[in-house]
């Protein structure tokens, strides 16, 4: 805490996340279990019983605050459903705040463009459709578009940008999906588990590119369950459990508590022995089917 | 170094106070705030080359799988056109009344069919596409346009189709087909802004895109798909305000100036009185309205 407090001085802020509620509503759920009367009875009743008639509220992420400084690059770790990816696409402006403010410089992006692309679609008007989605013009993305194929190493084994996305095994289409993202720079760059694709070399270049795009971008976030690539990329980690924050700090101090929380690994982490790092490939590799060549 | 916050800060309300003022500061906005409109707007202009391509590429991988793959986009409003002329032209026999009965009915069925599926589409626009919504940043109004625009290629589609039938139904090209052009400006405006109406009520409540197809088939028996308003009302005794409504109801301007504009059997007096002053109306009331309603609750879309 000591340096970032210190720094709030000198270094520019470019978040600043301000008591931050987000609370999900669920339709159809709870005590009706969205039956007729259930859904009947929402609608009469409207605001006042909300939970007697099934609405459920989910709430994600309780009063987080934390300033976020030019140069940073930050973890968020947690178990699964801490609010992680939820506090992201809030500070991205796409999940509406129940209360508390979130400012930021800029206008901060996700990395990620799934959602954009479409598998009926060769890789080729993916590119394009993707990088149009990102906001980028259609100059950029011409511009771009041999490095995003190239980066991407879909043509490493014949003509792949040609075909259709439904075709590609699930390890091709996400590096085609990290490329396109990764292409534009972005002042606030928000990062969601997005190194775990690919196989080994891939991943590294991949590490490569974030470490670009922070050096780019001003304040890099990364939303990861993989201790290695948070302690590889970020100097900062901020822990998320049940939607509050309940530890901000350097890098070893928050993952030291984190782990010994977890329990899943020694409480010494770089004291882990290197061989297993090299020989042993991550879970996240093997579910990366390849064609074979 | 560190603190583990297992409970609140202790300095929580003076932090609050401070980070505001720190925020103003060094000048950040907001995130996820409503743009003002005009801003909006330059924003929407911005993405006009996603708008157009996100549009090409739903309707490109739409018949993607298929054996025929794009043949499908003149075969679909054709076989459409079929069951219609079975129905109406053969067992029913409404072609007694008109002539060139069958040009009447595929114009009519073509550009309703435009209208209808740019607003079931528009009502999923948001709803059905949260997590594009949920992933990038770009004015919402771009998907409600973007899916109005696919219909509209889709009816180019049908438009090719449609000048077969006519000429081999024996309708002479004429001049007047050059009004199809405007026609369909202002359909397409009409189109957009309705669907932008029913993104916004469509993203609140996801509900109404079940309600909409009762909704929509009952506005289309009223609109002269099948069957000559014209003839209709001279033939019957019906109120004024009956007439007028019939006349009036926006599809059905669209569809009458369409044939007026292909049909060279159909009259100008067939046609609603200020026909012209009624498309544009319809357009420019629905255009803006429904990208100002739209826009009023930009910041909203994505809570679900």
């Amino acid at each position: 805490m000591a340096d970032t407090t210190n720094s709030a001085n000198d270094a520019i802020p470019t978040v600043i996340v301000d008591s931050v509620d987000i609370v999900y509503r669920v339709n159809g759920t709870g005590a009706g279990r969205g039956t007729a009367t259930a859904a009947l009875n929402r609608i009469l009743r409207r605001k006042q019983a909300e939970k007697a008639a099934g609405v459920r509220k989910v709430h994600a992420v309780k009063k987080v605050s934390f300033i976020a400084y030019k140069g940073e690059a930050i973890g968020l770790i947690g178990s699964n459903g801490s609010g992680k990816s939820t506090l992201l696409k809030a500070v991205a402006g796409l999940l509406p705040v129940e209360s508390g403010h979130i400012y930021t410089h800029g206008q901060p992006s996700l990395l990620g463009v799934n959602a954009a692309l479409m598998n009926d679609l060769t890789g080729e008007r993916n590119v394009y459709l993707g990088g149009l989605a990102m906001g980028m013009s259609r100059e950029q993305v011409k511009a771009r578009y041999d490095e995003i194929v190239d980066f991407s190493g879909i043509n490493e084994k014949g003509d792949f940008i040609t075909l259709p996305m439904r075709t590609y095994s699930s390890g091709m289409a996400a590096r085609l999906r990290f490329s396109i993202a990764a292409a534009k720079d972005h002042d606030v760059l928000l990062i969601d588990e997005a190194l775990a694709t690919g196989d080994r070399s891939f991943q590294k270049r991949s590490e490569a590119r974030i470490r670009e795009l922070r050096k780019e971008a001003g304040t890099v976030f990364l939303v990861s369950h993989s201790n290695k690539s948070i302690r590889d990329t970020c100097d900062r980690v901020l822990w998320l459990e049940r939607g509050e924050l309940r530890m901000d700090g350097p890098t070893e101090d928050v993952l030291k508590e984190y782990e010994a929380f977890t329990g899943d690994r020694s409480p010494k982490p770089k004291a882990a022995p290197k061989p297993p790092q090299q020989g042993r490939p991550d879970p996240e590799d093997t579910k990366v089917a390849l064609p074979s060549s | 170094m560190s603190q583990v916050l297992h409970t609140p800060p202790p300095r929580q309300a003076t932090v609050d106070d401070d980070l505001a003022t720190l925020a103003a500061r060094h000048g950040l906005a907001v995130s996820g705030a409503r743009p003002s409109l005009p801003e909006y707007v330059r924003q929407l202009w911005a993405r006009r080359h996603f708008i157009v391509a996100f549009s090409t590429a739903k309707l490109t991988s739409q018949y993607s799988q298929a054996k025929l793959g794009q043949v499908w986009q003149v075969m679909t409003p054709l076989l459409n056109a079929a069951v219609y002329y079975l129905i109406f032209g053969v067992l029913l026999d409404s072609k007694r009344d008109v002539p060139d009965y069958i040009p009447f009915l595929v114009t009519g069925v073509f550009i309703w069919t435009f209208t209808q599926s740019s607003i079931m589409s528009g009502t999923r626009a948001i709803s059905g596409n949260q997590g594009l919504v949920r992933a990038l940043h770009f004015p919402r109004a771009a998907l409600p346009i973007s899916f109005a625009l696919q219909q509209l290629q889709q009816l180019l589609f049908s438009m090719a189709a449609l000048v077969v039938i006519l000429l081999c139904f024996g309708v002479p090209i004429a001049f007047s087909w050059l009004l199809v052009v405007p026609a369909l400006v202002l359909q397409f405006t009409f189109n957009a802004g309705v669907s932008m109406i029913l993104a916004r009520v469509g993203a609140k409540t996801p509900d109404i895109s079940q309600l909409m197809p009762f909704l929509l088939r009952t506005w289309m028996y009223l609109s002269g798909v099948m069957w000559s308003i014209d003839r209709l009302t001279r033939q019957h005794d019906l109120p004024h305000p009956v007439i007028v409504m019939l006349k009036l109801n926006p599809p059905a301007v669209y569809i009458d100036l369409m044939r007026y504009a292909l049909i060279d059997s159909f009259h100008a007096h067939q046609l609603p009185p200020h026909v012209w002053a009624a498309a544009t109306g319809w357009a420019l009331i629905a255009g803006v309205g429904g990208f100002i309603y739209f826009w009023k609750a930009e910041e909203t879309y994505g809570r679900g």
